[in-house]
């Protein structure tokens, strides 16, 4: 309770300090490329400060504590429509934004299902939430035929319980796995009746003894060092393991698939919050990151797709010409979104995680 | 006057540091929780007089109808004081040998067992993730020697908790055993040897009573922040791991339920606060009974 109240302290403090020609990013761990942040400082003339987080949970309660002391924060869809509600952010003004143009309807059009208008957030990236394996591992465990393509590797406890000897790591993120769970059983995944959502119980229950660990970013390493062999996680995380492992040449050959009984498609938004202490940095941060080759930079190193059109063109083969991160029309079909859950749903669906995380 | 200014000095550290956060985090527990920056309702904003009428103890009925709280409660104390017995079977005769070491050796001694707080507790706590996981120092030790033939599996387990807690609080155990050790009078010692004493027996019968208050106040400092850990289950600790500090953490930001995580730290605060008060109730009574 003392370092609680100690480090609310010293983020007041830090708040209290903040200069204006210093802008503070709050975004995803291994989300863009580094030299990006230099450049930004040296064309904008502004300090950057940034700070990284692996969890929306976590980036809500600091938004919803308030005073995050933050300039620029980067919430999924779902996430950044609650925090909307809860009068989180500040409308960004388009007239900072001239680079704007350059976003890609496509991506607008299903993003403004969580930001209407799309008045408070621009898209950073976006991805799909699926199965990374260990190419080599998987098929020395079940054989040949192993189905790496298919929710049945992780949701089936036979599977399952083979796999467990060399590793499987899941997503703690309970609005994507409970979703994951409904849709291999053929049920809405974005259902919000808790009758429903229960139906997930015994999936994710069945499987849980034979998961080493519920966790967001530690399966990024773990993959690519061979340390595991399957990691139920997020397109683009999967696909840095794969060339982390390559770089390493350490015989780790890392895949990722988006199941093909369909894979949740998810945004992630920059917004800026509400008492943003530097909020005219923000948008001169906002509008460097919609230049169309400084976007591309970024999806170039950490193979996501954006939401930027102008910046297909700058894009290296590998990236927009692999259908797990540009879905060609047939795959696009078979992803489906969500949307946030009503407090008293969100209650049970986290109750019932902790039960599934934890056995009890 | 003087007198009462510094009787003033612990109380007011005691008010600002405990009290007030605690009434803090106690209304929290009262409240209900919502989607608004602060997550709960109602808060000072919505008038005193009001905001206290809306309070009430429904968070702690919740905790007591799922038994998820009282699992990870039990759990936590068993962790706890596994970890606190071990650290004592490992720190007590380090101490010892310590008080025991030739006089010019003991403040290097001294400062080899400071030394690793020099670096960041989180940093060492991650070093074991390097050396306890499945391809990491550890297993690639046991294999070389030829102990084992596959990783043994201790990353992620209860076992690396129990690792982590006593190779992190080792320190606070070691500390205030070699300081009552190093003033016990070794003629204490010899006196006992001459009445017939074996040395063993000597030890038993004189200097582990008379290093008590260093077991009792390592036991202590070990104990308390074990019962509440956070980092070490989640960097070590398998999904299986149930803590308390991980329950509270979940509550916290997984759930966003300010006012049931606070009802958690409540609660948990009340386990520790009891029983230490009741203890140094008891002791007081021994020391006046003696004196």
């Amino acid at each position: 309770m003392k370092t609680t109240l100690l480090s609310t302290v010293a983020a007041f403090a830090v708040t209290g300090v903040a200069l204006a020609d210093e802008v503070r990013v709050y975004n995803w761990s291994d989300y863009i490329d580094e030299d990006l942040l230099t450049k930004f400082e040296e064309e904008t003339g502004l300090d950057l400060i940034y700070d990284v987080f692996d969890s929306n949970e976590v980036l809500e309660t600091k938004m919803l504590a308030g005073s995050s002391g933050y300039d620029i924060v980067v919430p999924s869809g779902t996430f950044l429509q609650r925090q909307i509600s809860a009068g989180a952010f500040q409308k960004l003004d388009a007239s900072k934004l001239p680079n704007a143009e350059n976003l890609w309807d496509v991506v607008e059009a299903r993003t403004a299902q969580y930001d209407p208008d799309n008045a408070y957030s621009i898209n950073y990236m976006w991805g799909t939430t699926g199965i990374g394996v260990n190419v080599g591992k998987v098929q020395e465990v079940l054989g040949e035929d192993a189905p790496m393509g298919s929710l049945d590797l992780v949701f089936k406890p036979e599977n399952m319980e083979k796999l467990q000897a060399c590793g499987v790591h899941f997503l703690d993120a309970p609005t994507e796995m409970i979703p994951a769970a409904l849709q291999y059983i053929g049920e809405d995944p974005d259902s919000h009746d808790p009758d429903v959502l229960a139906k997930a119980e015994p999936i994710l229950m069945g499987v849980r003894p034979y998961v080493q660990k519920f966790h967001n970013s530690e399966y990024i390493n773990a993959l690519a060092n061979g340390d595991i062999c399957v990691a139920f996680g997020w397109s683009g995380d999967i696909l840095q393991a794969r060339d982390r492992a390559a770089e390493a040449e350490n015989g780790v050959e890392v895949a990722y698939n988006a199941p093909n009984e369909g894979a949740l498609m998810w945004f992630d938004q920059m917004a800026i919050p509400a008492d943003a202490p530097n909020p005219e940095g923000a948008h001169v941060f906002l509008n460097f990151i919609l230049d169309a080759q400084n976007m591309a930079q970024a999806s170039n190193y950490v193979y996501y797709a954006n939401g930027n059109a102008a910046s297909q063109e700058f894009l290296v083969e590998d990236v927009i010409g692999d259908p797990a991160i540009y879905p060609d029309e047939a795959t696009l079909e078979n992803l489906y979104t969500t949307t946030p859950y009503p407090a008293r749903v969100q209650r049970t669906v986290t109750r019932m995680w902790t039960k599934i995380k934890s056995g009890t | 006057m003087r007198r009462a200014v510094l009787i003033a000095v612990p109380y007011a550290w005691l008010l600002a540091l405990f009290l007030i956060p605690f009434a803090v985090v106690f209304k929290i527990s009262l409240s209900d929780i919502a989607l608004a920056i602060p997550p709960y309702t109602p808060t000072a904003k919505d008038g005193i007089w009001n905001m206290l009428s809306q309070l009430d103890f429904e968070n702690f009925i919740f905790l007591t109808e799922d038994d998820l709280y009282w699992k990870a409660y039990v759990s936590s104390l068993q962790i706890a004081l596994i970890s606190t017995v071990l650290t004592l079977l490992v720190g007590y005769p380090m101490a010892y040998a310590m008080a025991r070491a030739p006089e010019q050796w003991r403040p290097t001694l001294l400062m080899l067992v400071i030394l690793p707080f020099w670096t960041s507790f989180l940093i060492r706590v991650y070093a074991w993730v390097g050396i306890l996981s499945g391809e990491g120092f550890l297993n690639q030790f046991l294999m070389w020697i030829g102990i084992v033939d596959a990783p043994l599996t201790i990353l992620n387990t209860n076992t690396a908790v129990y690792i982590g807690i006593v190779y992190t609080y080792l320190p606070f155990m070691i500390l205030p055993i070699y300081s009552a050790l190093d003033r016990l009078d070794g003629s204490l010692i010899e006196a006992a040897e001459d009445l017939g004493c074996s040395r063993i027996k000597a030890f038993w019968l004189v200097t582990i009573p008379l290093s008590r208050n260093g077991i009792i106040a390592g036991c202590f400092l070990v104990f308390i922040p074990a019962l509440g850990e956070f980092v070490i289950p989640s960097l070590l600790g398998g999904s299986g791991t149930l803590m308390i500090g991980k329950v509270l953490f979940e509550e916290f930001f997984s759930n966003r339920d300010w006012p049931v995580a606070s009802a958690v730290a409540v609660i948990l605060l009340l386990i520790l606060i009891i029983p230490i008060v009741l203890f140094q109730r008891n002791e007081q009574k021994q020391v006046e009974a003696e004196g």
